[in-house]
């Protein structure tokens, strides 16, 4: 008996295996940031598959309050689900502030209650590795990614000298106070997450399905998301559209589009 | 579609400016592989600031990039043809970015080699192939590019391919085809073009499609690399990925370096239908049927294919750190899982990788973008395999302070020889002696491992073989008990319940001593006080030594009735006064840290229990915490 030959999708998989275990056996403490969207669940699967079924590191989702509330139903049915072990951040000084979407422009409410968000809780948890969802095809600035992407204290990207990284050997060390970003969907594309979605019977949030003639393509905060048009109800309308529109996934999230390269200058801060 | 074969990675290489991601921007616009508007989006742009459009831009993302016309980083960008699924990884051609380019070339399964017709071979040009045969890449299709800017011309050409082909023969690199083009204009690259009339070969599209993937990598002897052993609930599985070969559930496997076996119960995936094979590529958990001892870093085989087991190996390395590679100064050779200490003994030979010239006065150091030809000599013994037989194990990367600084493939490599002997290593910089230092030369911590339990419960037998084991290992480890330290040392004490007290202070101070040196000492000592045990403990935490308690447990009865060297008998029978059972109480420890019952395990299972506590409080890099 031969084994039949790996699929592209059995291929992501074992690489992303590959990488959870080397983190895990790399960094002393681990989070996971959850946003509860399609890429994030993938993710919260392949750790499941990582490790036979228990996470052993905190999951952590980034509160901005302006989350749809159905995305919070998800995550608290997820969370017993799965039994995660699930760390809520809000950047309570930023609201109190009165930094809000009503009042300031998408990339400055996304620098505070994301990425400002996301330093309070890894100042105070002192997680030395961030596993997260990011893929290359989703902008171009990503594409330029590492599997395993050190940040500094100030949560700087040093896009201009990335450590090397080849043959499975990654760089796996911190000092104080920098962390590393692993990246295990980095080789996924968007039609890739959605085939594995399928072919696992991966729970996710249903607003990624048309309803009333429109459907979400990507989910971030609700005031700066906006739905597609689209009658796709099933995970195969979803591919067929996606292989026949051609647009870009985040087009509808209002942060990336605000000025030129407003992507790559909010990732060099620390935006995932 | 869910069923198509693998993609091809195909990387894109050659000298700066050459036009490598204007190549790869045209193959992905004349194919339609864009997301709608990305160009215009792109064209908006560069009108707004003033740039000329670039193809090339829907790689280089980056404003640097962008601004100064050049890459920076490696990126990868998925694409397919009717023909198959490919990855096209674009690399920067600036000497600058050499680290970059091997990023990416290093999974690359084939590579095109760009050649501006306008100005011909480069340094870079060279460059490359030469790091391309040394990665393990053997296809490779040369595209002369800005055939726009030499007004098409064959001559030029031809002149560009000879040279070209020259050069490649010296490598021992055959290309597949010299494809003319301008990725500019978009000639001859997805379509045949009317100014190229006079040539008659492929496209770069076509050349493309014609390549082959790359030989199978589950025909290859099987080999499987640990990552790491996960007891998250009653199981311990081991989990890591099968590098080559095929794994069925039964099969025997020999776990290299320790030579220990085992035959596989199971094969684990979660959720997934179990069905008992796993091929190259999966990343797995096996459990198996023996508990024998098992960490990273450890490769399975199968009995008939077992890989190389050395402590010195050859290889051809590139350097890409700042800081010149130096003989004899420490590094750390990292290879699939595997993580171990080591030295460059010798440079045999420095090449300049673009001309092929090699450098004969230098031995002493290997520059940055520099290949050498070295031998490395490491502390523990390394799993490896001739890269030309196994690239996955025959490769690996060399760090420096965390950081990886470069990268090698091993040749010349004895199958047969599985008992290397381990010489010694040479000099290592010295300076006021820390037990970090101290750690830092042994490649573990000192310790005193301390055993305790009745006559007969098996401390010295099991002392002897975790001694064994931790030797093995390469480490610094020495067992301490009645027959060395009661003739000698002790020579002048007694039974008597003081004499025995101070027997144990005794063997406590010299334990300390020991691993205060960086031994591993492991003392067998019935030590039947729960007091004295504690002191024990006490002196050796004074002395910052690592001190680990373990009771060898086994029942009353059983020991009484294994009875090795008949003292039970002999107590019994009051020939022997204050025996430890019979006469004088035995106080069992409270709190061990290792607990082994020798009526229930093996010998080996009690070493295996041991090492899996034991090893994790031993790694170097804890020692000046
Ligand atoms: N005339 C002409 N110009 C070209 C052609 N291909 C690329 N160029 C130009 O050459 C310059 C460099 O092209 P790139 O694609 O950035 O070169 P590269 O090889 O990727 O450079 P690095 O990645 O920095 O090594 C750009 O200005 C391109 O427009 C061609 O076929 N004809
Ligand atoms: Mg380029």
């Amino acid at each position: 008996m031969t084994e039949s030959p790996r699929t592209h999708l059995d291929q992501l998989e074992n690489q992303s295996i590959f990488i959870f275990r080397e983190a895990y056996h790399s960094f002393k403490n681990i989070a996971m940031p959850w946003s509860m969207g399609k890429d994030s669940n993938v993710l919260i699967w392949l750790a499941l598959k990582s490790f036979f079924g228990k996470i052993p590191f905190p999951v952590l989702h980034i509160d901005t309050t302006y989350e749809f509330p159905e995305m919070l139903e998800f995550r608290e049915w997820a969370t017993a689900h799965y039994q995660l072990k699930l760390i809520v951040k809000i950047n309570e000084e930023a609201r109190a502030r009165g930094i809000g979407y009503e009042t300031h422009d998408p990339v400055t409410v996304t620098h505070e209650l994301k990425t400002v968000a996301l330093q309070q809780a890894l100042a105070e948890y002192k997680w030395d590795a961030l596993i997260t969802g990011i893929r290359r095809d989703e902008d171009p600035t990503r594409a330029k990614e590492r599997y395993f992407s050190p940040r500094n204290a100030q949560f700087e990207w040093d896009y201009k000298d990335q450590p090397p990284e080849f043959w499975g050997q990654f760089a796996a060390t911190t000092t104080k106070g920098e962390h590393v970003r692993v990246q295990p969907l980095l080789d996924w594309t968007e039609v890739d997450i959605w085939r594995y979605i399928q072919r696992e019977n991966i729970p996710i949030p249903q607003m990624y399905f048309a309803r009333n003639g429109q459907r979400f393509r990507s989910l971030g905060c609700s005031p700066i998301t906006k739905p597609i048009t689209s009658n796709a109800t099933t995970i195969d309308e979803i591919v067929t559209e996606l292989e026949s529109t051609r647009t870009s996934e985040r087009a509808g999230r209002a942060q990336d589009h605000h000025e030129r390269n407003a992507m790559q200058k909010l990732r060099a801060k620390g935006f995932l | 579609m869910t069923r198509n074969a693998e993609s091809l990675k195909v990387v894109f290489v050659g000298h700066v400016d050459h036009g490598k991601s204007t190549l790869i921007g045209r193959i992905l616009h004349d194919t339609e592989s864009l997301p709608e508007g990305k160009i215009d989006q792109i064209k908006q742009a560069c009108a707004a600031e003033g740039m000329e459009f670039e193809f090339a831009f829907v790689l280089d993302a980056l404003l640097e990039e962008q601004e100064q016309n050049v890459t920076i980083d490696t990126t990868q960008i998925p694409f397919r043809t009717s023909r198959r699924r490919y990855a096209i990884i674009d690399a920067p051609g600036h000497k600058e970015f050499l680290k970059n380019m091997i990023t990416g070339a290093s999974n690359a399964d084939a590579a095109v080699l760009v050649i501006a017709a306008s100005e011909g071979v480069r340094e870079q040009s060279r460059r490359h192939a030469y790091l391309l045969t040394l990665l393990g890449i053997k296809q490779v299709i040369v595209v002369v590019n800005k055939m726009d800017l030499v007004d098409f011309s064959e001559q030029r050409f031809q002149e560009i391919k000879t040279e070209y082909q020259k050069f490649l023969v010296d490598l021992d690199l055959t290309a597949r085809c010299f494809v003319p083009a301008s990725a500019k204009s978009g000639e001859n690259v997805a379509h045949k073009s009317e100014a190229l009339r006079w040539y008659h070969g492929p496209t770069v599209l076509e050349a493309l499609d014609a390549t082959e993937p790359t030989a199978s990598l589950v025909d290859l002897p099987f080999r499987f690399c640990v990552q790491d052993v996960y007891r998250f609930d009653e199981r311990r599985i081991i989990a890591g990925r099968i590098e080559t070969g095929t794994l069925r559930a039964g099969d025997e496997l020999i776990f290299s370096p320790a030579n220990k076996s085992s035959k596989v119960q199971t094969i684990e995936r979660w959720n997934t239908e179990k069905n008992g094979v796993a091929i190259a590529g999966d990343s797995i958990g096996i459990t198996l049927t023996e508990q024998i001892f098992v960490e990273r870093g450890y490769v399975a085989s199968h009995q008939t294919e077992t890989p190389i087991e050395t402590n010195r190996f050859r290889a051809d390395l590139f350097w890409i750190a700042r800081e010149p590679l130096r003989v004899g100064a420490p590094y750390t050779v990292r290879l699939a899982t595997q993580d171990v200490k080591c030295q460059v003994v010798s440079i045999e030979q420095v090449m300049d990788s673009s001309t092929l010239e090699i450098k004969i006065d230098k031995y002493e150091q290997l520059d940055r973008n520099e290949v050498g030809r070295l031998t490395i000599q490491t502390r523990a013994p390394l799993v490896l395999d001739n890269h030309d037989r196994i690239a996955n194990l025959g490769r690996f990367a060399l760090v420096d302070d965390g950081e990886i600084r470069g990268g090698g493939t091993i040749f010349g490599g004895i199958y047969t020889d599985r008992t290397v002997a381990k010489s010694k290593n040479i000099s290592w910089t010295g300076g006021k002696i820390t037990p970090g230092q101290r750690a830092l030369q042994t490649g573990h911590r000192g310790a005193v491992v301390w055993f305790t339990g009745l006559s007969g419960a098996g401390k010295s037998t099991i002392a002897q073989a975790l001694e064994r084991e931790l030797f093995s290992r390469a480490m610094n480890t020495y067992v301490l008990d009645g027959d060395n330290i009661r003739h000698g040392l002790n020579s002048n004490l007694g039974f008597s319940p003081e004499d025995r007290v101070e027997n144990i202070r005794r063997v406590s101070e010299v334990a300390k001593l020991m691993a205060d040196s960086g031994v591993v000492v492991i003392t067998a000592f019935i030590s039947p006080y729960l007091m004295d045990r504690r002191r024990a403990r006490e002196i050796a935490l004074e002395g910052n030594a690592e001190f680990v308690e373990v009771f060898v447990e086994a029942p009353l009865e059983v020991c009484e009735a294994r009875d090795p060297k008949n003292l039970y008998k002999k107590a019994r029978a009051g020939e022997i006064r204050d025996f430890t059972g019979i006469d004088a109480p035995y106080e069992p420890p409270e709190d061990p840290e290792i607990i082994v019952q020798t009526d229930r395990q093996t010998v080996d299972e009690s070493v295996a229990t041991i090492l899996e506590h034991l090893l994790p409080r031993l790694k170097a890099d804890s020692a000046d915490e």
